[in-house]
This record gives C-alpha cells, structure tokens and sequence, in this order.
C-alpha cells in the first residue's frame, strides 16, 4: 500500500517537473513572429511585468469583462493559495513561521476553494454560452477538483486522520525512505486526485498557469518602432529584398 | 448568396446578451480564390489532394514560427469571459461567432495531433481530425473575424483570436482555399502598387484635379505631388482616400495641413498603398514583400521621413511591423519616429502653433470619434501608451467646437469594430458586414438622440467604407461619416501667416 502510494508520488512528480518544464522551455525557445503587445501597453520591461503581476494577482481582465466568472474564480484561486500554504507543513520537518501562521486560513481557504469551484462549475451547466463551449475534460477536471477538495475537508470535519504519520511518510519520501501511510479511505481518494492532477498538468488546459507569463499580447513590451524585432526565421528575408 | 435576403438585428434596448441561434450563420461564406489569385502568391492554385495532411503539417510549422499561437492553444481554460465580447457574435447570436468556439475550430486539430491528450483520448478533450466538414467551418467562421482584437482585452491570458485566424488562413491559402477578395487584391499590390489597381497616370490626373479643386475652393495653390524625388516626407496612405468619399476629404485635409507647414512631401506611385493585406491571409512573407515597396520607395525618393494617412490595419503594420518588415531605418533622420502618423504630425504642429485652426469652420457638426480596432488595440500615437486614444480627440477638438464620445463601453480599448476590418470589406460578406455593426450603431444611436450628434469620425478606410455602405440599414445617411483629416483641413487657416 505505502509502496503503491510511494511510486505514484515519485512518478508523479516527475511528470509534472519534466512535462512542465519541457513546455516552459518550448515556449521561451519558440520566437514570437511579429510585435504584438495589445494596446495600451507598457512601455518599458518593469511595466510589463507589473502588468502581468495585476493579471496574475488580481485576474485584472477577467475583472473587466465578467464580473460573475472573477468572484468564482477568485474565491477558487485565492483559497486554493491558502490550502497549499497550508499543506507546506507536511513537507517541511521544521515549519516555518508563515506556514504555522496560514493554518487556520487553510481551512477557510479550503472552503473557499470549494465553493468557487461549484460557483464555476454552476456557470459551466447553467449558463447557455459557457455550456456550449465546454468539453467532457472541463466537466471532469472540476469534478476532480472538487473530489480533492471535498475528501480533503472531509479529513479536517468527518473522519480525521493521522496527520502526524502523513507528514512523516511524506518526509520519508523526500529521503527515499518509505514509512507507513494511514489506510483511511479519504485520504486515499485525496492522495490519488491529487496524483491524478500533477499527472495531467503538463498535458491539460492547466498550462494556463505557464501560458499567463508569456502570452505576446501581454508580455511583450511596446517599443516596436524603437526597437526592431526579428524572428530568427524570418531573418533570411532582409537579404533578398 | 451575395443577393441572399436578411434581416438588420434591431437595437437591443438593453444591450442584453442574444441567446445562442446555432448555425445562423452558416450559409455565409465569402467567394475562393480562383488558381489566378493564388498562384501569383505562390499558394497552390486550388485545394490540394492531400490537403489534410498538409493543413496538419502547416499548422506544425506556424507552431514553431510564432509563440503566440502555441501559447493561445495551449492555456484557454473555457472561463466563457470572451463569449459576448465579438460584435460578430452579438450582431449575428451564431455561437461558432463566439472567440473561443472561433478558436476551438482550430484548437480541435492542435489538440488532435500535437497534444497527448488529444492522441489518446480525443473525444474528452474535444479533438478532432481534418474533415471536410472541419475546413468548411475554418473557412466560415475564420471569415468571420475581422482580426479586431476584442476578446484579447478581455481574456484572462489576453488569447487573441486575430492570430488565430491569421494562421488559419495561412493554412487555408497553403491548400489552395484562398479567399478572392484578398489573394486579389495583394496581386494588384504587388503587379501595380495599390489596392485599387490605380496605375501612376491615374494617381497623377487625380491628384491633380485634387490640386485644381482645392485652389477653386480656397484660392490657395495647394500642391499634391506625386514621385517628386527630394521631398522630405513619403506619405503613405490607403488608396481609397485617392478617390472614395469621404477619404478623399482626408487626403486633401494632409495636403493642407503639409502646405501649411511647409512640408516638402510626395506620395509614391510604387508605394501607394498603406494597406497590407498580407496581415489579413496571416502571410508573413506576403506582409513582407508588400512593406518593402515603401522602403524601396523611400530610398529611390531619398526622402526623410515617413508619414501614413488614416487607416487603421495599416497603421497596425505601420506602427507594429514596419521595423520589423522593412526595417532598418537607419537612413532616415532619426528625429523622427519611424513610420508617424499623419495624426501625430497633425498634433505636433497644432500645439506648436505652427498651424492655426478655426473650429467655428465645422460649427454645423456635432462630432463622435470611432475608434478603429487594430489603431485601439495593437498600436500607439505619440510617446504616451494612451497616445492612440489621445491625439485623435485633441485634433478633433481642435478643429470642432461640439465633440461627444460615445457610450465608454465601446471607446478606447473596449472599441467595437465597425463590421468589416480583417480582409472581410467584401459584398459577398454583406450580411455579415451589417450584423457586425450592430453594437457600434447601437452606440451611435445613443448620442445621435441624446446629444445630436451629426458626424462620425474615422481614422480609417476600412471605417469609413464599411460605415457609408452598412449605416443606411439602420437609419442613418451615409453622409455622416467623415474623416478626422477633413475636420482638420475645412477648420485649417491657408495663408494666415506670413
Ligand atoms: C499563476 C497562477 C494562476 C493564475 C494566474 C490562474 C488564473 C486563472 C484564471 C484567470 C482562470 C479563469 C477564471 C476561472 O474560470 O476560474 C483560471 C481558471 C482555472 N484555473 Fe487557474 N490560475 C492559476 C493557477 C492555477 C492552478 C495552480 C490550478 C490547478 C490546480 C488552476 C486551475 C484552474 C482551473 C481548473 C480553471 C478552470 C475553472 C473552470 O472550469 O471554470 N489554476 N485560472
Ligand atoms: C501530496 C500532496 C497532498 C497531501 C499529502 C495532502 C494531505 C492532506 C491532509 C492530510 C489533509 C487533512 C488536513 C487536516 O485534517 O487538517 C488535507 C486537506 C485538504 N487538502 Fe490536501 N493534500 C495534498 C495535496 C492537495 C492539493 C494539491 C490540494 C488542492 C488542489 C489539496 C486540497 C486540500 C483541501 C482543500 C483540504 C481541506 C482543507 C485543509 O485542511 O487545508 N490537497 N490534505
Ligand atoms: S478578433 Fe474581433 S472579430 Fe475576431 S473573434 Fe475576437 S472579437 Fe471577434
Ligand atoms: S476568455 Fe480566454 S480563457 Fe476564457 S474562454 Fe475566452 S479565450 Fe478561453
């Protein structure tokens, strides 16, 4: 059972660190063919990234075009920071202050969590034009979602489980030294969603979280007709005009 | 299907959001390219055998060209916030109008066969193979956008539906299913110089009777030179303003404002077009070769600066891909940015003093300003990042005394576009030309009644055809539409100085 749940983690992981970081690296190799900042854009490089700080802090865009979709998804996004601030504990053997301190917020972070979720979710059937856009796979990764949440606060309000032998299995893992894992079924089911998350990540609509830093139309800084852009490619083209 | 009878969408009271009407729009299509349009642009003459295969290895290829489109297909996560944001989806309620869905038609091939979900569970993740039925909705509905950057503003990850739909069509041309109007049009281009296919005897006579009119009019001997080698500024401008009304008011209004300030300027023959339709069909290579005329222009007339007249997508290839197309602009004199607007020029002089208006000229006006999509959206004026908002309404203001905006909602980056930008200014499009203006003629009806608003002002060509064709559907005169230029010129004092 420990070993089943010790090579899921380790597997896990692994898709997730590599999938990433090989979709990071496609996208910063990849070049961008033309300027196209939308506009008003920042002038200068810090402007951008404050930009793209609102977008990532605040969801700025989505506050000025569906005032519905950024309360869901602001309660979904701040309480699942909350959560895994809180979660931080079971993978440090000294917690730091910060974490001891989220503690207490973890939980309503978890509720938030969910109940963004749902709000979301809610939109996804009830809404005519949201509901003609949505896939099965948007269904299923709320469904999973909520599966993490719910088995999650499930632990904390229903039938608690030994957090102390969860962090000490965990902590086992980072040695490579496997330890015994509680046989709760709800800490099953919340280990396994949370494995099956990591695994999809790389290969799912997920990849927002890397596609929010370099989408041109916002990361790009607006100084075209200061400074000239080249796609590498298209370099040959100068020389036969 | 151009004679096709439909209905002008009637003023929602509200601006309520239509309910979805699946496939209202689906008989439209614009006319395909016939082997003459495609060849000269080195596409296949018509739709090839294995043009699956082929649309599949394409949209490869752009992948690794243009960050973009990999990160746009990749991160949507379908929150539906650009659902109701396209003028096209509000005007015509098809769903397949909505950007996402618009995307998806080209997110389900990438998924399909450059994603592993899309491999090994395509059903779940809405993958799909090239059919035929997929290519008919491609050439559709990716003739439907008119690449205005809307949903972009709105988009949590600013996903923006133009590049899309430029790679679409890329694709599409490297098939050999071009679209008539454009593949044509960048013919002319490259065969005579502009989009109208005016040949330099026609440009000449109709600048010269531009000459003539205006010394009838003012008696005063406004030149509008054409090829004069020397000259310091190139004006590149959309050539409609040569002859359509009401461009050709904007460009008489340049050659005002040049002759005031004593500008030694001249419009090319070679380049006489500011408009590049290679950025509609999403070509980097034709963009290119069509860009080149004006640096190719600019180094025979060994001239100083570069000025573009009102056009919005022009400017859009001007402001944002001019360096990169035909740049270097190391041998013009680096005061200047390169390329300007004539706006800027317009603006620069007015607060110099260097011109002098009269706005009580243009007192029988009550003016609004459409702001043009991709001059709102994808470039600046002045040095100020709200410069393209900015400069337009101080000009106009300069030169009229009664200037209203229109309703915020659809101003500035929030802009509608006006129905027809995108490579889409066609008659074979004319039921969508006219959907797609509902919002901003809603809007325009606003301050027609609440504040007697006479005139509507445009800084581009597209604008101003689009306008005189589509607002007679909804009540309005052609007449109202004007251009920012020709403010300038009827408020402009010829000769007060010296
Ligand atoms: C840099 C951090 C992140 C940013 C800026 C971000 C931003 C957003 C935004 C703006 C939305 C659209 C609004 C909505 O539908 O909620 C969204 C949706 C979503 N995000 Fe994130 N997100 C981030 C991290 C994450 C992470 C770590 C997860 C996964 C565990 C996640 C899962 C989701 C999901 C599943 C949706 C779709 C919700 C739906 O179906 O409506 N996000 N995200
Ligand atoms: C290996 C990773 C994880 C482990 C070992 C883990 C373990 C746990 C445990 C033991 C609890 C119960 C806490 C208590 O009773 O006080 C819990 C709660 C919870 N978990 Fe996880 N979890 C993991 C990952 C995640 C992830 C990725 C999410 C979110 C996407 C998540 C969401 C939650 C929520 C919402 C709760 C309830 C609120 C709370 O106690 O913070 N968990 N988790
Ligand atoms: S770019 Fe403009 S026309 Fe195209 S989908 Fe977006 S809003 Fe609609
Ligand atoms: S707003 Fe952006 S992320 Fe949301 S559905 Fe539209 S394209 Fe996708």
């Amino acid at each position: 059972m420990s070993v089943f749940f010790a090579i899921l983690f380790y597997v896990a992981t692994i898709v997730l660190v590599v999938g990433l970081a090989l979709r990071i690296k496609t996208y910063v190799a990849t070049p961008t063919w033309l300027k196209i900042p939308v506009t008003p854009a920042p002038l200068t490089k810090s402007g951008v990234a404050f930009r793209l700080f609102r977008e990532v802090a605040f969801f700025e865009s989505l506050f000025k075009s569906n005032r519905w979709i950024w309360i869901f998804a602001v309660l979904f996004h701040a309480g699942l920071a909350l959560v895994i601030l809180r979660h931080v504990r079971y993978f440090q053997a000294d917690v730091w202050l910060v974490i001891e301190l989220a503690q207490p917020f973890g939980i309503y972070g978890g509720m938030a969590m969910v109940a963004g979720l749902l709000g979301l979710w809610a939109r996804r059937v009830v809404q005519q034009r949201i509901r003609y856009i949505s896939g099965v796979s948007d269904h299923l990764m709320l469904a999973l979602l909520v599966l993490i949440g719910v088995s999650g606060l499930s632990m904390k309000f229903v039938a608690h489980t030994d957090i102390i032998q969860v962090k000490a299995f965990f902590l086992g893992l980072m040695r490579f030294n496997i330890q015994e894992l509680p046989a709760d079924p709800n800490l099953m089911v919340h280990l396994v969603s949370v494995a099956v998350l990591m695994m999809i990540f790389p290969f799912s609509k997920l990849l927002h979280v890397a596609g929010v830093f370099f989408a041109p139309s916002r990361a790009q800084v607006d100084d075209a007709r200061e400074k000239r852009h080249l796609a590498p490619w298209a370099a040959f083209m100068d020389d036969n005009r | 299907m151009a004679d096709q009878k439909f209905e002008t969408p009637a003023f929602r009271e509200y601006r309520e959001i239509p309910a979805l009407q699946p496939d209202s729009m689906v008989h439209l299509q614009p006319f395909v390219a016939k082997p003459d349009h495609n060849k000269p642009l080195d596409f296949p003459g018509e739709l090839v055998d294995n043009w699956e295969q082929k649309a599949v290895e394409k949209l490869g290829e752009l992948l690794e060209k243009n960050k973009a489109l990999r990160v746009y297909l990749d991160s949507c996560v379908k929150c539906g916030a650009c659902t109701d944001k396209c003028h096209y989806f509000l005007g015509t309620k098809d769903p397949k109008n909505m950007p996402v869905a618009r995307q998806d038609l080209l997110r389900s091939l990438y998924r399909r066969h450059f994603t592993l979900a899309g491999k090994i569970a395509p059903g779940l993740v809405g993958a799909r193979d090239m059919t035929k039925e997929l290519l008919d909705d491609w050439y559709k509905y990716f003739h439907q956008c008119s690449q205005c950057r809307r949903c972009s503003v709105f988009c949590p990850y600013g996903i923006d539906t133009a590049e899309i739909s430029m790679a679409a069509r890329d694709i599409m041309d490297h098939i050999g299913l071009g679209q008539k109007y454009c593949n044509e049009i960048i013919c002319k281009v490259h065969v005579i110089g502009n989009n109208l296919g005016l040949p330099q005897p026609a440009l000449l006579d109709t600048l010269e009777g531009l000459e003539e009119d205006v010394l009838d009019e003012t008696d005063v001997e406004v030149k509008y030179p054409l090829d004069q080698e020397g000259a310091d500024v190139l004006l590149v401008t959309p050539s409609a303003d040569f002859f359509a009304e009401p461009h050709v008011d904007g460009l008489i209004g340049y050659g005002k404002v040049f002759h005031q300030a004593g500008i030694n300027w001249t419009i090319s023959s070679y380049a006489s077009e500011a408009a590049n339709f290679g950025m509609f069909i999403g070509s980097y290579e034709q963009m290119h070769k069509i860009s080149n005329r004006i640096r190719q222009a600019a180094l025979d007339l060994g001239v100083k600066r570069i000025v573009f007249g009102e056009c919005g997508h022009a400017w859009r290839v001007a402001y944002a891909f001019l360096n990169t197309l035909a740049g270097p602009w190391d041998f013009l004199d680096p005061k200047y940015p390169v390329p300007q607007h004539m706006l800027e020029v317009t603006n620069d002089l007015i607060k110099r003093g260097a011109i002098t208006l009269d706005p009580e000229a243009n007192d029988d006006k009550v003016v609004t300003f459409h702001d043009s999509c991709n001059v709102a959206r994808a470039t600046r004026m002045g040095d100020m990042p709200d410069g393209q908002f900015i400069i337009p309404r101080e000009v106009i203001k300069a030169s009229v005394n009664k200037f209203v905006d229109m309703d915020p909602q659809t101003i500035h980056e929030k802009t509608f576009c006006c129905g027809g930008g995108g490579g889409l200014l066609t008659d074979d499009l004319m039921e969508l030309r006219v959907k797609g203006a509902l919002p901003r003629m809603e809007a325009l009806k606003d301050v027609v009644d609440n504040h007697g608003v006479t005139h509507l002002a445009a800084i581009c060509a597209i604008c101003k055809s689009q306008f005189t064709k589509v607002m007679p559907y909804y009540g309005f005169s052609m007449d109202m539409v004007i251009s920012v230029h020709q403010l300038v010129g009827d408020a402009l004092q010829l000769g007060a100085k010296e």
